[in-house]
């Protein structure tokens, strides 16, 4: 079953074409992964989706339901989540409270039962707790929950906005560049987080640069090219496509295609 | 026996003594956040009691009772600017609200003062709900300016409309009059301040450490980030600014009770300026810092009077000076020294 598509998705920055009518259908339980040269358009088609961006045409449909130009808020409570390629941290909170902050969308409290703590409110917060910490563990960030986010090393914190998302139990998880800035062994590391969402039932959409990763993890794999789409298939489809190798993979290699490759 | 039924049951583990849950072996992270609460709130309390026994006169009765006064409104303003990161240069115009309305409602409407303060933070609350909507859109400066606009015009008005207010002269305000009891002389204002302080510092505490709060602080680092974990960011930011509106109008009912005289200048520019001051002289997102940062304003002017016509060069060169050497204001930046010495 189809739990995320995208029809004839466009937009427009002025001038620029940065989306030109991309049809995409994500299956259920899957690592889908988006991947295409530097402003292909994968960020902007992530930011479309999760309603950071209102598309100028096509519709974005959710677990079957039209979800076009919905804000991310609502997005985030049909379950919805993402990742930012450049972080978005709370910076002023610890590392548990901002994984306690995905918890938003399922705690209950009002304003005056948060104001005056009423029982509930001590018994929800220790449940959201416990959540934020299972989930801080799974992505191997057991150890630094108290510390201040503001003093985590890059690479934890690519990782603690996976957490914060995972926290806010979503159906579909966009990752934007998870392994943007890590060393190998993060992102071998990563690659084990990501399987270990897709083993738990969430839908794991990425956008990635880094082919090993990509190769490795996806269950499929659609490539864009200057804001269209130029191939979908399995890895090994897609790596044996010969548009993808000239548009993109190149092996005669110009400089972009060479990092990509990596 | 007894300890293991305690642990299946957490909602019994809370009510608790505290040194109880500091020492069993199953402490949990939420146990330490709660405690932190209660000796925060303990805290407070403690020096609420203690510090008039080092008062030589009722006078410092009096100017303590400033303090507490004009702490509960850096509190709420805390809470905004601290905590929620918007900024306002209009937040003495509620307190004028809730000043006004203790004079104003027992003179003209033959209301009990006790409910008029009511009035005047639902008023005050229901203006911040209004004017939120709108000026909460901005950000930044634009915030800054339009909140400026927003306190400028609330004093025109205290100011204009003579028949009601008194005008630029004032008005007198009627005693609070409790069950019979008329609350007058600076101590018993420096206990009914102190003790409403402490209830607000306990709101505060709380609100930090439950959903509405975390929202709050997530708003303030990343509008989108919250966005996408279902956090409505207007809401939020409307929210908190009709709970800092709350405070400021209770320390303006308060400050008009405790004076017996209110004039447009408790509204004025500079009130505002002040309350700004107080938050980040104390240090922003700290409670104990709105106290701190309070005092200071208060005690200050107090303390430097033998200087006659230096004072406030004196007290600016203060002013600078700590924020130099104490730039995440007064409170964070002593804590931070002091973790910092014994780690």
């Amino acid at each position: 079953m189809t739990i995320l598509a995208t029809e004839n998705l466009s937009m427009r920055f002025g001038g620029l074409r940065a989306l030109d009518g991309v049809s995409i259908a994500i299956p259920e339980r899957c690592v889908f992964s988006i991947i295409g040269p530097n402003g292909a358009g994968k960020t902007t088609l992530f930011n479309m989706i999760s309603g950071i961006y209102t598309p100028r045409d096509g519709r974005v449909l959710l677990a079957g339901e039209d979800v076009t130009g919905l804000k991310p808020e609502r997005l985030a409570r049909r379950g919805l989540s993402r990742t930012f390629q450049n972080l978005q941290i709370f910076f002023r909170m610890t590392a548990i409270e901002n994984v306690m902050v995905g918890r938003y969308r399922h705690e209950r409290t009002g304003i005056i039962a948060d104001l005056i703590h009423l029982p509930m409110v001590g018994r929800q917060n220790r449940e959201t707790r416990e959540l934020a910490q299972a989930a801080l563990n799974r992505v191997g960030l057991a150890a630094i929950a108290e510390q201040s986010a503001g003093s985590l090393a890059y690479g934890d914190l690519k990782r603690l906005e996976i957490a914060r998302a995972l926290a806010s139990e979503p159906k579909v998880l966009l990752l934007d560049e998870p392994a943007a800035g890590c060393n190998p062994v993060e992102t071998a590391s990563l690659e084990g987080v990501i399987r270990d969402i897709a083993a738990g039932g969430v839908t794991v959409v990425l956008v990635e640069h880094d082919m090993r990763l990509v190769m490795n993890v996806s269950d499929r794999i659609h490539v864009l090219a200057n804001g269209a789409t130029l191939a979908e298939g399995s890895a090994e489809e897609v790596r044996t496509n010969q548009a993808v190798i000239e548009a993109y993979l190149g092996v005669h290699g110009s400089r972009r295609d060479s990092r990509a490759v990596h | 026996m007894s300890v293991r039924r305690i642990d299946e049951r957490p909602a019994v583990k809370e009510t608790l003594p505290l040194g109880r849950r500091l020492g069993s072996a199953g402490t949990t992270i939420a146990d330490r956040f709660a405690a932190y609460r209660l000796t925060s709130v303990l805290a407070i309390a403690v020096v609420i009691a203690v510090v008039p026994v080092f008062f030589p006169s009722t006078y410092y009765y009096r100017v303590a009772a400033l303090v507490y006064v004009f702490a509960l409104a850096a509190l709420g303003l805390n809470l905004l600017m601290g905590f929620a990161g918007q900024v306002s240069l209009g937040h003495a115009g509620f307190m004028g609200i809730g000043a006004y309305a203790v004079a104003i409602g027992p003179t003209h409407f033959g209301l009990p003062t006790w409910l008029s303060l009511f009035v005047g933070a639902a008023l005050s609350a229901g203006v911040a709900f209004l004017v939120g909507r709108p000026i909460l859109r901005l950000r930044g400066h634009y915030l800054a300016v339009a909140t400026l606009g927003f306190g400028l015009l609330l004093a025109i008005v205290f100011s204009n409309e003579a028949e009601w207010t008194g005008g630029p002269d004032g008005m007198s305000v009627r005693r609070l009059v409790l069950i019979g009891w008329a609350v007058r002389g600076s101590e018993n204002w420096y206990w009914f301040s102190g003790a409403t302080f402490l209830v607000g510092a306990a709101l505060a505490l709380n609100l930090i450490d439950s959903p509405a709060g975390r929202a709050m602080r997530a708003i303030h680092d990343s509008e989108t980030a919250a966005r996408v974990l279902g956090i409505d960011v207007a809401r939020t930011k409307l929210v908190v600014f009709v709970i800092s509106a709350i405070y400021a109008s209770v320390a303006g009912s308060y400050l008009a009770l405790f004076n017996g005289h209110i004039t447009p200048e408790v509204a004025g520019f500079l009130r505002s300026i002040e309350l700004v001051a107080m938050v980040v002289l104390g240090g922003m997102g700290s409670i104990a810092g709105s106290l701190v940062g309070a005092a200071v304003l208060v005690l200050l002017p107090q303390v430097l009077t033998f200087l006659h016509e230096y004072e406030h060069l004196v007290l600016g060169l203060i002013l600078m000076g700590v924020m130099i050497f104490l730039r995440n204001g007064i409170v964070p930046s002593i804590a931070a020294a002091l973790k910092g010495r014994s780690s």
